[in-house]
């Protein structure tokens, strides 16, 4: 099993470690429902060391990320970053991914999923081939580390250089983070405003340490995985491996958003072919339950006692205080207000369809 | 060592056999792993479980697991308090928050004794 630079620290911190994705990672450190609302009022800091990150340089890197995937890169501005998909040539998902545009306009940055990592860089050496481009696997000599929260820039803003409150949403820059030179996005997870930063190796844990003091009087504490989970799923960012998979495509997923269609990724003739067909018949969707019992990933969802669908994640939202799930439905059954039920150890419990984000913080 | 007054399954649950009736619950080990534990299904007064099947589940907020019957027999009393008192499984596991009480027929051949399971649980990673 891989380890990050920051794994005895965790430890030391009372961690739960467990295996995700063959990285030994903090899934807590205290209890994952106070972490999320810590998240939500505070700020709580990540390791996402886990997190594959690849340098995409070279001549053709725009026109190799084009073919790559689906959003429209020829229109990021240098220091700016798009959420995007990997398909393959039947428009399922391989993977969902940032591209960041460097500020300098000298290349490109994408971030991708743990789990997906191997995949991911041999679909992209793949695909390389045609280009005058270089694919660069940076995940082992950079650390990531995220800050989310409300309090995130007043804490972030004692211990970095740049001026923070000139960085957009899903912007980035090169800077220095106490003292150490790094680049640092906008970006996050968890539905909250938050950093991310990307820390040269050996760097992590005085980094680390750097903002634990930093925001130590404000309340700042580490914050595992489970947590991070159930913020992304209140926010409505799906999970690679839950609501989006090999088996679906951007369309029905509701991604339609980071799909262009002005240029030739792979895929995209597949999802020309579902959009003439109308879709595929079926839909992502929000539930929320009052049940005692929660919506869990594969469970069955049902119209009436008839299957109509499944759930994809499904969680005690800590936020809205009930359950919320995501289930790929029918489409006659994808309304807001519908009533269905989930079914769990075959008893059927009521759920209904509600729009989604769950959460959605106060700008 | 946890108390030897009783004996332990590997997926941890614990047993205490009296007079013919067993006392089951989960070991302080299953409650530290679960964690954040949100819901409690345990079967009524006259059900019958079966050595090695599911008698309940056990929800956290990121996971849902079986609770495994270390006897079989019928159900003679369950613990009416334990499901809308989750925090009584980590303060006394061993005592107040016992499950299920059987009147047992037949018990595991997997039984294991305080030391043997202590091993165990090192062995899993603590």
């Amino acid at each position: 099993m891989q380890s990050t630079a920051l794994a005895s620290t965790h430890i030391a911190l009372g961690a739960r470690m467990v295996d995700f994705a063959g990285w030994s990672m903090p899934v807590q450190y205290r209890p994952i429902l106070d972490e999320a609302r810590t998240v939500r009022g505070k700020a709580g800091l990540f390791d996402l060391g886990h997190m594959g990150r690849v340098k995409v340089h070279g001549r053709q890197a725009e026109a190799f990320l084009q073919r790559l995937q689906t959003n429209d890169v020829a229109a990021i501005p240098p220091g700016r970053i798009r959420y995007a998909m990997i398909l393959d040539d039947q428009g399922l998902t391989q993977d969902d991914i940032l591209v960041y545009r460097n500020p300098r306009n000298d290349g490109f940055f994408v971030v991708i999923n743990a789990g997906n990592t191997a995949r991911d860089l041999g679909i992209m050496r793949e695909v390389a081939k045609g280009f005058d481009v270089v694919v660069e696997d940076c995940t082992a000599s950079l650390g990531m580390i995220a800050i989310q929260g409300p309090l995130s820039q007043q804490i972030t803003q004692r211990i970095c250089a740049g001026d923070l409150a000139s960085l957009k949403y899903y912007g980035w820059m090169d800077t220095t983070v106490c003292g150490v030179p790094m680049t640092l996005s906008r970006t996050g997870y968890t539905g909250e405003d938050g950093f991310e930063v990307y820390v040269p190796d050996g760097k992590e844990k005085s980094v680390w340490d750097a903002f634990m003091a930093a925001g130590a009087a404000d309340g700042l504490t580490a914050i595992g995985l489970g947590a991070r989970d159930t913020l992304r799923h209140e926010a409505g960012m799906p999970l690679y491996g839950h609501e989006i998979d090999e088996t679906t495509n951007p369309l029905e997923a509701g991604l339609d958003w980071a799909v262009k269609f002005n240029h030739d990724f792979v895929g995209k003739q597949a999802l020309e072919k579902v959009l003439a067909a109308g879709g595929t018949g079926r839909k992502l969707v929000g539930l929320t339950s009052e049940s005692k019992r929660c919506p869990r990933q594969g469970y069955p969802v049902q119209k009436d006692g008839a299957k109509v669908g499944h759930v994809c994640s499904g969680s005690i939202s800590p936020t809205l205080d009930t359950n919320i799930a995501t289930a790929y439905v029918r489409g006659d059954c994808s309304a807001p207000g519908t009533r269905l039920e989930f079914v769990v150890r075959d008893k059927a419990e009521p759920c209904v369809v509600v729009p989604t984000p769950f959460y959605k913080r106060a700008r | 060592m946890r108390p030897n007054d009783r004996k332990y399954l590997k997926s941890h649950e614990w047993c205490k056999i009296e007079n013919g009736i067993a006392t089951i619950g989960i070991t302080d080990y299953a409650v530290s792993h679960l964690s954040d534990l949100v819901f409690l299904d345990l079967p009524n007064k006259g059900a019958s479980v079966t050595t090695g099947e599911s008698f309940g589940e056990i929800e956290s907020v990121k996971a849902v697991s079986s609770l495994y019957s270390p006897v079989s027999g019928e159900v003679v009393d369950a613990n009416k308090e334990l499901p809308d008192n989750l925090e009584l499984l980590a303060q006394d596991p061993f005592g107040k928050a016992w499950m299920i009480k059987v009147k047992l027929t037949a018990e595991s051949q997997d039984l294991l004794a305080a030391a043997a399971y202590d091993a165990h649980c090192q062995a899993e990673g603590g």
